[in-house]
């Protein structure tokens, strides 16, 4: 079974979701992410979904769970690269991503990383 | 359900998560042959996952059935997802959003609805659920 990568940068890690999402990927990714953010002692956790041109209520779960699970370790999560047409979804579907900020791409995402770790 | 010409369909098994892909792109594919807009393919899309996503957790598969639709010269995508599962006990509140049984967020047949033209759903305990979406262009 592929897991999704996960890089890091500085003292963030850095994840690009590219494929779609089932059951055993998103548990690995969140095991996967909890280990390294401990092994890393990463204060924060970006998740690219710039790739994805659909993001349904188990996508939208898994990321605010993962969020959730990096809090609980002391990082910051921020979720880039929404296309327009999924975010126009997400909010008709209901979905809030509740604990998940939000930035426009990964640069931006990662300023808004490292000004929350100082 | 409104009266319509019907045009072809195609049936997709749905007993693994491969298969929500499966559909997906076939559902893409369609709606971009009858030129619906992105966001109206997306809305749609994320629709048709939400209901078949609810088969393969709550009754281990179904099937999914795609099809073409004319009404008035405007076209239309149908997707029904059967599945022979337990049935829904109470409809309405199923319905609410945030409920769930099955550890999920609570959102797919509410969203479902929201993100369509046309939403019916038929279901008997013991016996199965099908919920059928409609979108027009």
């Amino acid at each position: 079974m592929e897991r999704i990568p996960i890089l890091k940068m500085g003292q963030q890690l850095l994840v690009s979701i590219q494929v779609d999402m089932h059951d055993k990927l998103a548990m690995a990714l969140q095991d996967d992410l909890t280990k390294r953010i401990v092994k890393d002692r990463a204060r924060g956790v970006l998740i690219d979904i710039s790739s994805l041109d659909i993001v349904d209520s188990f996508v939208g779960r898994m990321i605010s769970d993962t969020a959730l699970m990096a809090k609980i370790l002391d990082a910051e999560t921020v979720l880039v690269g929404m296309q327009p047409a999924v975010a126009i979804t997400l909010v008709e579907l209901g979905l809030t991503l509740d604990g998940v900020k939000t930035a426009l791409n990964v640069e931006r995402g990662m300023a808004m990383l490292e000004r929350g770790a100082e | 359900m409104s009266q319509a010409q019907e045009g072809d369909g195609c049936s997709l098994l749905l007993a693994c998560d491969e298969d929500v892909v499966r559909l997906r792109k076939a559902v893409r594919e369609n709606m971009i042959h009858c030129g619906f807009s992105l966001i109206d393919q997306t809305k749609m899309i994320t629709a048709a996952s939400e209901l078949a996503r609810n088969a393969l957790r709550y009754a281990d598969g179904g099937t999914a059935f795609i099809e073409t639709l004319k009404k008035e010269g405007k076209p239309g995508i149908l997707v029904s997802i059967s599945d022979k599962g337990p049935g829904i006990d109470d409809v309405e509140l199923a319905l609410t959003d945030g409920f769930t049984t099955g550890g999920g967020l609570g959102l797919g047949l509410s969203g479902a609805k929201r993100l369509t033209s046309e939403f019916s759903l038929d279901t008997k305990r013991g016996e199965g659920t099908t919920v059928t979406i409609v979108k027009w262009k």
